[in-house]
């Protein structure tokens, strides 16, 4: 749909959510209504004379306010007109800059408008008379992003240094009902510019060019001292991006606008433990995919034979037929698909290749035969009357009788993929699951929660395994639980059974259930014992965590063959060398 | 009588102004700042002490406006009492007797009591509690009415703040900030991550201050950073805004009168003004000198007031300028260069600011100048090695100052400048002559300057490690207008290889005496030829001095095994020794007097003698309980007149010393109440008379009350002070305040009438000036007499207040046949 006034700058939705404003390239605020089957052009606003760059409500819907460049406008809803035209000041600390770019305001319900500018200055204007009230300079550079606590008695707002200030509504002496807003807590967990905030009735979140995600907790309003009150910096998504072709020794890496394909290197050498050998034949780039179109790729998926290919974005779905010739590629699309699966947010193919699982964005569960060059749709699970989640999350037992699929709060269900039916549901738990997986030949489903728990569920017996209710009962290592990285990918080991491979961002662990389980007193992350120690005293202190942290950020870990394990690291460095250089600041004492 | 009162140490001055916050009047005239003993109201425009308010016997630790009648003044004190004062009329009003040490001050305007911190029971816990003060009539009132309000908090005022008119109190300590509601009676505590994070190791809270009008508590912290603190009448809702532009610890914060701005100071000596309490919003003044250690705002918002390590008061203008400077003594480093007088200015000379010499003036407890010598800018930081100013001395009458500054950052290294500065009468000020680089190859160990009257050319001696002394002379320095001058070395001496260590000339410049570890060793002036050599084999020489004026030919040596040695010049052998373990050798340049300060497991006691005798003329036990490091004795622009003989030692020089702790202290029998004011304000007036037809009438009335006491009776009161008492009309001129005076016309008449009257009584005669140079003429004759004649005369019986008429009586007849040559032609003038 296009709003017709050149590209769109901001949008914001109406208090009742059922209009929207779009402020465009060409200066003109347009008012959309937005009814469950359409939006539709409802009015224009005065226009202005350049792009209008960010919007806000008053929180009674009556009035909105606009910042342009060098000026704010405040309309009134109603008749469309703007009320006042707030000019602001180009100054910057007596030098003169060009352009004064207003990239936030926040209207209040007093009617105070806030403004974030690229001069670095926070405003606080009177909009009933249009003046300025207040004035902060709080940074040399740009302002980007302001956000407001639904009690507005405090915001936030992120700053190009990367540095996000935290202003608060305080009461100018404890007798009188005088407030003003105060400055407090600066908090510098950036090093680049600060696009988007957000202000959560416990937390600060912040983003922005330095990829990073930052949920800095209100101590004021934490309750308990728990482990949400701890700050948390989120690099990675806690998705899977990394797919592999076992078979084949091939890997699909996922990018925001293309994917890779990668045939792993080998080496002929051998060495000792610890030793780097070198390749006897390079890793090769087979594939690179673009994506058609401007959107974002949500997930993608090799077949483990390393024939198929899928992916899926916001609104299509691709399939793609691989044909290796020696070393040369075919990559054929496969055409015509089905009107329902127009996106997905989880694929999955099964491990013999025969069968693709597509969980969609309606909730429902896609069974696909493949066949060679084309498909056939066997059965869509639909999800239970009521419940219009969708599954994020799906796992197939090797033999090919399970699928497991879980959605983002409720319990993990179980089908029968030969009978086509739900077989059971596991209990539901508080926390979001982060990762599935069913164990070959016993078809126990492991299941990683966000809060670190991992259960054991047997699927034929459709109850937790004895292993499980140990671990429930005796309780994960207190440094287990405070691991910061979700569990993304779990595995398991095709020769042993007690096994079970599992990894985070930080971490590679192998639960192996036949040792004793660590309690509080024991060391969880233990070093490599040390070679002359008997193998008595090793297996004393041995117990079923075996954790590595050798690689990391771990992106993606998983068993090629019973002897060879493969390991997908993504330095921070390296993503951090293609980002644009930050704004110089002087430090003290360099 | 005077005589009779016994001799008392006394802290002559120099005590600290920056002890505690300055204190401005309501009117910004007047800024009030604690020293010692003692309270001082300084002029905010002329920098004028205009009156030092005493009464308390120990030092005072707390000043505060009286917040009902801001003409008066509270202030408290170790003594345990509570003054109030009017410090426009120096009156003493009211003295509240609390019985404990008070280490703090605090009023309020809406409360009948005062704040103050004491510490009861253990030494280091120190409570606030407020003190009732009951309303009396009568002078001194008991005030024991305490009632506790929080305990331990740290002692310095520093740490605690009232805000909001009175309605809270935030004190600070160690990583928590405590909050006293006084309505709710509550107490909130604030507590920052301590030492164990490495990170916020710093995070102490070292100062707090609370905004006038809103509810806001600024802190200090040891990282430099500053924490407004809001919303703290809730433990959970708190929030703090951080500040951050001091890299070391800010060390006083305050809040200027409307609230607007904040004033922060520390060690980078610069005062940071915060506008609206924002980071970017700050502005500057930079280079004060010295660290900031308070900052103090004035009632009515025009002045700031900052009190440096220096002993130093600033006076800055509410637009950031530096308007007026109180300097008292520099006490923040090591004395090197020892205790000196500027024969010019009487002026006491020593280390000052890093790299300078100070002079400070005795009689009005004020720095006269700083001489820059070292001329580099000062970098302040830790673990830097700095040139250090480590020996000066004057000499020909203040015509030249030699210099040496080191600096030795490793072992081998050693950098050595020696500078000779000459006196500019233009500029009124040391000119840097001769520099010399590397003089010696080691540590120069002593210098001094040939004093002797007699030597045209003038003679520098300096000693040194490398085992060598060197005459420096000065010379032409081939000038094409052969008219520059500069020293230049003439003479290397070495005894064997031994160090150098002290050295010194006889006081007819004959001689000179150089000591070489344990040998000293006597060199002809003349020839720089090896006379003769002492050795005691007792220890090396520590100090070395010849004997004055009749004890000429005597030489002392102390050395560091304890032993106090005296050669006979003439005889060249020992006259006697005494076992004293000597800290400071110090000869009264106006008599045959050497003051001795010795240290013992106890204290410091002085034993003041004759080289002739070993037996002390006096003797002082225990004038200080830590140690002495140097002594210096100030001759006196007036002699007394003791006729005791244990203080005679004191008629013409006055002996001060300087402890460990760099307290300067002297000997004086005046109580202190009579001991500054009196003596400071009468030389001050006097000092100020320019050389006008009215210098002549007053110097001819102290010159006749001078002789008309001598004459009558010698057992007789100070001899300056009756002038007066005697002139009421001159007094009340010189010493009333301006603004008091009637007017000019008034005054006339009866000032003139004085004078008139007076003039009737004696004659005029001559001015003083010439009295003394008689004396010293006649004392020189006497010495070289001694020398010549090789008789040892026998002085000891004489007495010192005879000798004095003598002389008197002798000159009196030269200046009355001087007389007849008056020229009275300023009489037409007036």
């Amino acid at each position: 749909m296009d709003a017709f006034g050149g590209p769109i700058w901001s949008m914001a939705a109406s208090p009742s959510g059922s209009q929207l404003l779009v402020g465009c390239e060409d200066g003109s605020v347009k008012l959309f209504q937005i009814t469950p089957d359409k939006i539709q052009f409802e009015r224009n606003f005065d226009r202005q004379k350049s792009r209008i760059l960010s919007l806000s409500w008053h929180p009674a819907g009556t009035h909105i306010a606009a910042g342009s460049i060098d000026y704010i406008s405040v309309f009134d809803v109603k008749s469309g007109s703007a009320i006042h035209k707030m000019l602001v000041d180009r100054q910057y600390m007596g030098v003169s800059k060009r352009k004064c770019i207003v990239w936030g305001v926040a209207f209040l319900s007093d009617g105070t408008v806030i403004s974030a500018d690229s001069a670095g200055k926070v405003q606080f204007w009177d909009s009933a008379t249009g003046t300025l009230v207040k004035n902060h300079l709080i940074a040399d550079a740009d302002v980007q992003s302001i956000a407001v606590s639904d009690q507005e008695d405090s915001f936030v707002v992120g700053t190009a240094e990367g540095t996000v200030f935290h202003f608060q509504l305080v009461s100018v002496t404890s007798n009188s009902s005088e407030k003003q807003w105060v400055r407090t807590k600066p908090f510098q967990h950036h090093t680049h510019d600060v696009r988007a905030v957000a202000h959560s009735p416990i937390a600060l979140i912040s983003g922005g060019t330095d990829t990073h995600l930052v949920i800095r907790p209100l101590m004021e309003k934490v309750e308990v001292k728990n482990y949400d009150a701890a700050l948390r910096k989120i690099t990675f998504p806690h998705r899977r991006l990394v797919s592999c072709a076992k078979k084949k020794q091939l890997l699909l890496f996922q990018f925001a606008h293309h994917l890779e394909l990668w045939r792993l290197g080998s080496t002929v050498a051998t060495g000792k433990n610890g030793d780097t050998l070198p390749l006897s034949k390079n890793a090769d780039h087979l594939l690179h995919l673009k994506t058609k179109g401007p959107e974002n790729i949500i997930c993608s998926c090799i077949s483990p034979c390393g024939s198929w290919i899928a992916y899926s974005t916001a609104s299509r779905f691709f399939l793609y037929r691989l044909n290796y010739e020696h070393d040369n590629i075919n990559l054929q699309r496969v055409s015509k698909m089905p009107a329902f699966l127009r996106s997905a947010l989880q694929i999955l193919f099964s491990e013999d290749s025969a069968k693709l699982f597509v969980a969609s964005n309606q909730g429902s569960l896609h069974v696909i035969r493949l066949l060679e060059g084309s498909f056939k749709h066997l059965h869509t699970f639909q999800p239970q009357s009521g419940t219009v989640e969708s599954m994020c999350l799906l796992a197939v037992s090797p033999d090919g009788n399970w699928l497991a699929a879980s959605g983002t709060s409720a319990g993990v269900h179980v089908y029968n993929v030969k009978q086509l039916k739900l077989h059971c549901t596991v209990p539901a738990y508080n926390f979001p699951v982060t990762a599935l997986a069913i164990a070959p030949n016993t078809n126990n489903l492991v299941i990683a929660h966000s809060d670190q728990q991992v259960f054991e569920y047997s699927i034929p017996d459709k109850q937790y395994t004895q292993w499980s209710r140990t671990i429930q009962k005796q309780g994960f290592h207190h440094l287990w639980l405070q691991r910061d990285t979700p569990i993304t990918h779990i595995s398991f080991h095709p020769k042993r059974p007690m096994h079970i491979l599992l990894h985070d961002a930080y971490m590679f662990c192998i639960i192996d259930k036949s040792l004793p389980l660590p309690n509080d007193k024991t060391l969880l992350y233990n070093p490599l014992p040390p070679t002359n120690e008997s193998d008595i005293i090793r297996r004393r202190t041995a117990h079923a965590f075996k954790i590595s942290k050798k690689y990391k950020p771990l992106l993606f870990m998983d068993l090629l063959d019973e002897r060879t394990l493969v390991a997908v690291e993504r330095p921070l460095d390296d993503i951090i060398a293609q980002l644009p250089p930050p704004i110089k600041k002087k430090k003290f004492g360099t | 009588m005077v005589e009779e009162e016994s001799l008392r140490v006394v802290r002559c001055g120099g005590s600290e102004l920056n002890f505690r916050r300055a204190v401005f009047s309501v009117d910004s005239k007047y800024v009030f700042c604690v020293s010692g003993d003692f309270i001082k109201v300084y002029s905010t425009a002329t920098e004028e002490c205009v009156h030092i308010l005493q009464g308390h016997r120990n030092l005072v630790t707390g000043i505060q406006l009286n917040p009902r009648n801001h003409l008066q003044l509270y202030s408290c004190s170790f003594d345990g009492t509570i003054k109030l004062w009017d410090y426009i009329d120096g009156i003493l009003i009211k003295t509240f007797i609390v019985g404990c040490k008070l280490h703090a001050l605090f009023a309020l305007a809406c409360e009948d009591s005062v704040f103050v911190i004491i510490n009861k029971e253990k030494p280091d816990v120190f409570q606030l509690v407020s003190v009732k003060l009951p309303k009396s009539s009568s002078q001194e009132i008991e005030a024991k009415e305490l009632s506790f309000v929080l305990d331990y908090i740290n002692q310095s005022p520093k740490c605690i703040a009232f805000g909001n008119e009175g309605e809270y109190v935030a004190a600070v300590r160690d990583f928590y900030l405590s909050v006293y509601f006084f309505k709710k009676k509550t107490t909130s505590r604030f507590t920052l991550s301590s030492s164990r994070n490495k990170k916020h190791a710093k995070n102490n809270f070292t100062c707090v201050s609370c905004h006038p009008k809103e509810d806001c508590i600024a802190t200090g912290h040891r990282d430099g950073k500053i924490r407004l603190w809001r919303n703290f009448d809730d433990e959970k809702k708190y929030t703090y805004t951080c500040l951050h532009w001091h890299h070391d610890l800010v060390m006083d914060l305050a809040f200027s009168v409307t609230g607007s701005s904040l004033l922060s100071g520390g060690r980078e000596s610069v005062l940071v003004e915060w506008r609206e309490a924002a980071e970017k919003n700050k502005e500057f003044l930079p280079r004060l000198g010295a660290t900031i250690e308070h900052i103090s705002v004035s009632p009515a918002g025009d002045l700031f007031c900052t009190s440096h390590s220096d002993n130093k008061l600033i006076i800055i203008h509410r637009n950031l300028e530096a308007s007026a400077v109180i300097q008292g003594l520099v006490k923040d480093r090591n004395i090197f260069t020892g205790l000196m007088i500027d024969p010019r200015t009487k002026a006491l000379v020593l280390n000052g600011k890093p790299g300078h010499l100070q002079f400070y003036s005795l009689q009005s407890d004020k720095q006269l100048y700083n001489l820059d010598i070292i001329q580099q800018e000062y970098i302040n930081d830790y673990g830097l090695i700095q040139i250090e100013l480590t020996k000066a001395a004057f000499g020909c009458y203040g015509n030249w100052l030699a210099t040496v500054e080191q600096r030795q950052e490793k072992e081998t290294e050693l950098e050595l400048q020696m500078k000779l500065w000459t006196y500019n009468k233009k500029t009124q000020g040391f000119v840097l002559n001769t520099k010399v680089n590397m003089p010696h190859e080691d540590h120069i160990t002593a210098l001094c300057f040939c004093n002797a009257e007699k030597s045209e050319n003038p003679t520098l001696v300096t000693t040194s490690k490398d085992g060598h002394f060197k005459v420096w002379i000065l010379t032409d320095d081939s000038d094409i207008y052969k008219k520059a001058v500069g020293w230049t070395c003439d003479f290397v001496g070495s005894y064997h290889k031994y160090q150098a260590t002290n050295c010194c000339f006889s006081e007819d410049g004959s001689l000179l005496a150089v000591s070489f570890e344990e040998i000293v060793t006597i060199w002809d002036s003349e020839t720089w030829e090896l006379k003769c050599t002492f050795c005691q084999r007792a220890g090396k020489i520590r100090h070395l001095c010849f004997g004055r004026l009749t004890c000429s030919k005597y030489l002392l040596g102390a050395t560091e095994n304890g032993i106090l040695c005296c050669w006979n010049l003439l005889s060249c052998a020992l006259e006697w020794s005494a076992k004293l373990n000597m800290r400071v050798l110090e000869p009264d340049p106006n008599s045959e007097n050497i003051a001795a300060i010795s240290q013992s497991s106890t204290g410091s006691d002085l034993f003041v003698f004759r080289p002739s005798e070993p037996r002390p003329l006096y003797i002082q036990k225990n004038i200080s309980r830590e140690e002495v490091q140097w002594g210096v004795f100030v001759p006196r622009d007036v002699p007394e007149s003791f006729t005791s003989e244990a203080y005679q030692w004191l008629n013409r020089s006055q002996f001060y010393f300087l402890t460990k702790s760099q307290s300067l202290l002297t000997f004086s029998t005046q109580s202190p109440e009579e001991k500054l004011t009196p003596t400071s304000k009468q030389l001050l007036a006097e000092e100020t008379l320019p050389t006008t037809p009215f210098y002549f009438i007053l110097g001819k009335h102290r010159q006749q009350q001078q002789d008309d006491k001598l004459n009558e009776a010698l057992e007789d009161e100070l001899v300056q002070l009756p002038l007066t008492e005697n002139i009421p009309a001159i007094s009340e001129l010189l010493h009333t305040p301006a603004h008091v005076l009637p007017s000019a016309s008034f005054l006339c008449s009866m000032f003139i009438n004085s004078l008139l009257l007076s003039k009737e009584t004696k004659s005029a005669e001559e001015i003083p000036d010439d009295v003394s140079m008689e004396e010293e003429k006649e004392s020189v004759d006497s010495d070289e007499e001694n020398n010549f004649t090789e008789q040892v005369q026998d002085t000891n019986n004489t007495d010192l207040g005879k000798d004095i008429i003598h002389q008197l009586s002798k000159s009196e007849e030269k200046e009355l046949r001087k007389f007849r040559k008056v020229d009275y032609s300023w009489i037409t003038a007036l």
